[in-house]
């Protein structure tokens, strides 16, 4: 049985999922921010998959490049986006001397 | 042939670190497992004839947000604790299913317009992908540059030491 799209969605998909149960489930800051990470690559296996096996129909983006230039694209705030969460896990650290977040609950009311 | 052969034992260890990544107890070897985890998946693009975006993956992930995490790691001192779960971790157990469930469902259940024909790039996806990324692309490529920016200056502000 050859590969086809299907084969990588429900790849990203299992992906996806095994990020979301560790988002919600882990304790350490650190860990969450790892399986945001999962997550960010389960979507862009699904966009590049895209990218190769749908035939673009959008008469305004003509290329069949245009869910690689999308996971470009997710990257780059990905990176942004470990750079600004270390930055805050660490600010937190600094002043409560621990990543857990079920003890980060300033904000709660 | 190579293809299936390619793609299977990559997914294979894609799921297999991915899932070492949320149940391993030890922090710094769930940020290894993790590095083989963005390894595999650049093998992925690469099965998918994206061979720009896999170099891509293993310059940003491997090298850069692999390196902050485990930069993060060894500032928070968080080894000794592990990586505990929480108190929400059967309703999470719950919600991941359903959710790949579902997934599942609507990825096998819809119509999708394969194309015939894979699209063909004789010298590489790097040349077409600048040629798209700056003519189609031109503005959101300018606001990613100024996210950036914004980034990197917010993450100074944010751990910087207040002087007292």
């Amino acid at each position: 049985m050859s590969i086809g799209l299907e084969h990588y969605l429900i790849l990203s998909g299992v992906l996806f999922s095994i990020g979301l149960y560790g988002v919600l489930a882990k304790r350490n800051a650190v860990i969450i921010l790892m399986c945001v990470e999962i997550m960010l690559n389960g979507v862009n296996i699904a966009l590049v998959a895209f990218s190769r096996y749908i035939v673009p129909t959008a008469p305004t983006v003509p290329t069949a490049l245009t869910g690689q230039v999308f996971a470009i694209f997710v990257m780059t705030v990905a990176a942004a986006e470990v750079a600004v969460g270390l930055a805050i896990i660490i600010a937190i650290y600094r002043s409560r001397k621990s990543v857990d977040v079920e003890q980060m609950d300033l904000m709660k009311w | 042939m190579a293809t299936e052969v390619a793609f299977w034992a990559l997914a294979v260890v894609g799921v297999a670190s991915a899932l070492a990544v949320v149940l391993l107890r030890d922090v710094f070897r769930a940020a290894l497992v993790l590095i083989l985890c963005f390894l595999a998946v650049a093998g992925l693009y690469i099965t998918l004839s994206a061979d720009f975006l896999a170099f891509v993956q293993i310059l940003i992930y491997v090298g850069a947000i692999a390196v902050l995490l485990i930069f993060g790691i060894m500032v928070t001192r968080e080894m000794q604790r592990g990586s505990p779960h929480s108190r929400l971790r059967l309703p999470a157990l719950v919600m991941a299913v359903a959710l790949l469930v579902t997934l599942i469902f609507i990825f096998v259940g819809t119509d999708w317009a394969i194309r015939t024909t894979a699209p063909t790039f004789p010298e590489g996806t790097t040349g077409p992908l600048a040629d798209v990324l700056f003519n189609e692309f031109l503005l959101p490529f300018e606001v990613a540059s100024v996210l950036l920016l914004a980034a990197v200056i917010g993450a100074i502000v944010v751990m910087r030491e207040r002087n007292r």
